[in-house]
């Protein structure tokens, strides 16, 4: 791997494909698409007036956040399960909880940017809302757990465990935050055609986007765990030849 | 699970309580701590009609945040000199393991408990009827097992790692706040916090029992792999 890596001036295992490469591009052109239908193109809304252009970043946001989650969970049990277990497994689950931790911040504060400007408040203690931000907290606790060290196999066992607790915990969680506080608001909007075709764009283009993170982060760590085992010597050795 | 299973973790409760008995860390340092975060309440609050109104939620309150401290005490003692591996290594079921140390938890929250009510009649005024008495004490019997069986899960799991003591209150805080929600309101019932009904309770007695039956059993099963290293 050395010699290879100090001939070619780069290094001989990257988290591109031509399959990223594509989607990162194809992701770009959609960001900048969506960022132009949502701020020029899309009217404002009749009764929310400009700040429902909040909508287009904060509903792609949530929605990749629980996908991001759910694709956490399913991989976990994927790794728990004995035919599939695979360090691949445990490293999507990670990978995955660490994009939808950071959306589902980015979706918590939106939404209460949006219900400062449309309902005059921060925040209320809705089910949904008080939900979401639990579930916020159990994956950062989650993430924190996968950084206690130990062996790969030791890692990825724990936190699938913990994954799996968190898919049980959140109903509860909810269930019992309505039964507390059931002044559910339904935060209806009135959307014209191109409105809701600019909300599906940004869910399409969010999706996109959490698919190329998702590869190129999952890969990084199957580099890092690499790293891990093989040593720093490899990557010193690297390194001289680079500069030599 | 048999009876091998069973008898193991009773002597596992055994111990762990016989250890605390001796030690008294839960009557002289535990106990006291919580009493006095009832008090710092009432300095913070500062108004006999608003402690009244919120003593159920500051006695759970103080509930959880002793919790913390329980389980870590628990599993300090564990890892102190290696016990816990020591008992694994010998081919202790983790599963009976984790049976013992959670009754012995529950135990000593129960006793907790009567403490921090008593505080809140003495400090808050609480009142508590013969009809919310059944519904007090049977709260405290469905909260603290449930309380018990999620703290000595997610207590095994951070049991030994490094920053441990930050670690736990950040998984364990989100998952208890069923018990959080029920519990008080189902001890405003018993207290008869503005005026509301005893018959009122009983239904969050529901979620509590959920909770409690839920988390014993899968903490029964989870406990092996989380702190099987």
């Amino acid at each position: 791997m050395t010699a290879s890596t100090a001939t070619r001036g780069r290094p001989d295992r990257v988290t591109g494909t031509p399959f990223t490469r594509a989607l990162g591009i194809a992701t770009l052109v959609g960001i900048v698409w969506l960022t132009w239908f949502g701020l020029f193109v899309t009217p404002a809304d009749v009764n929310q007036g400009e700040s429902v252009r909040i909508m287009y970043a904060h509903v792609p946001g949530a929605w990749l956040a629980y996908l991001a989650f759910i694709v956490t969970a399913v991989s976990s049990a994927a790794y728990l399960w004995r035919r599939t277990r695979s360090l691949t497994w445990d490293r999507i689950a990670g990978a995955s909880a660490e994009i939808g931790v950071l959306f589902m911040g980015i979706s918590l504060v939106t939404g209460s940017l949006w219900g400062r400007l449309t309902w005059g408040t921060f925040w209320t203690w809705d089910a949904r809302l008080t939900t979401t931000a639990f579930l916020f907290v159990t994956y950062v606790g989650y993430l924190a757990v996968r950084n206690l060290g130990g062996t790969h196999h030791q890692r990825a066992r724990r936190s699938a465990v913990l994954a799996l607790l968190a898919v049980l915990e959140i109903p509860l969680v909810h269930f019992s935050v309505e039964l507390w506080n059931s002044l559910h608001q339904e935060a209806s909007v009135a959307m014209d055609g191109l409105m809701l075709f600019t909300l599906f764009l940004g869910v399409i283009v969010f999706t996109l986007m959490y698919v190329w993170l998702l590869l190129h982060r999952q890969r990084a760590l199957a580099l890092q765990d690499l790293v891990d085992d093989t040593g720093l010597d490899l990557a010193i050795a690297a390194r001289r030849a680079e500069v030599g | 699970m048999n009876a091998g299973t069973l008898s193991v973790a009773r002597a596992i409760a055994r111990r762990d309580l016989l250890v605390e008995w001796r030690s008294r860390v839960v009557t002289n340092q535990v106990i006291p701590f919580a009493v006095l975060v009832m008090v710092m309440f009432a300095f913070a609050l500062d108004s006999d009609a608003v402690l009244e109104r919120v003593a159920p939620g500051l006695v759970w309150l103080a509930t959880i945040f002793s919790v913390l401290f329980l389980t870590a005490r628990s599993f300090a003692v564990e890892t102190a000199d290696g016990a816990l591996d020591a008992m694994r290594s010998a081919g202790v079921n983790p599963m009976a393991i984790y049976l013992g140390k959670a009754v012995a938890v529950a135990v000593q929250l129960l006793v907790l408990d009567i403490a921090l009510v008593v505080a809140a009649v003495v400090l808050y005024r609480a009142d508590v009827s013969l009809g919310g008495g059944v519904l007090l004490v049977t709260t405290i019997l469905v909260a603290t097992t449930g309380l018990a069986s999620v703290a000595t899960l997610y207590g095994g799991l951070a049991a030994g790692t490094k920053g441990r003591e930050t670690l736990l209150p950040l998984l364990l805080l989100p998952v208890v706040a069923p018990v959080l929600i029920g519990a008080t309101r189902a001890t405003e019932s018993a207290f008869g916090t503005n005026g509301i009904e005893v018959s009122e309770g009983w239904p969050w007695l529901g979620l509590l029992a959920v909770f409690a039956v839920l988390f014993s059993v899968v903490g029964a099963v989870a406990f092996g792999p989380l702190v099987d290293e």
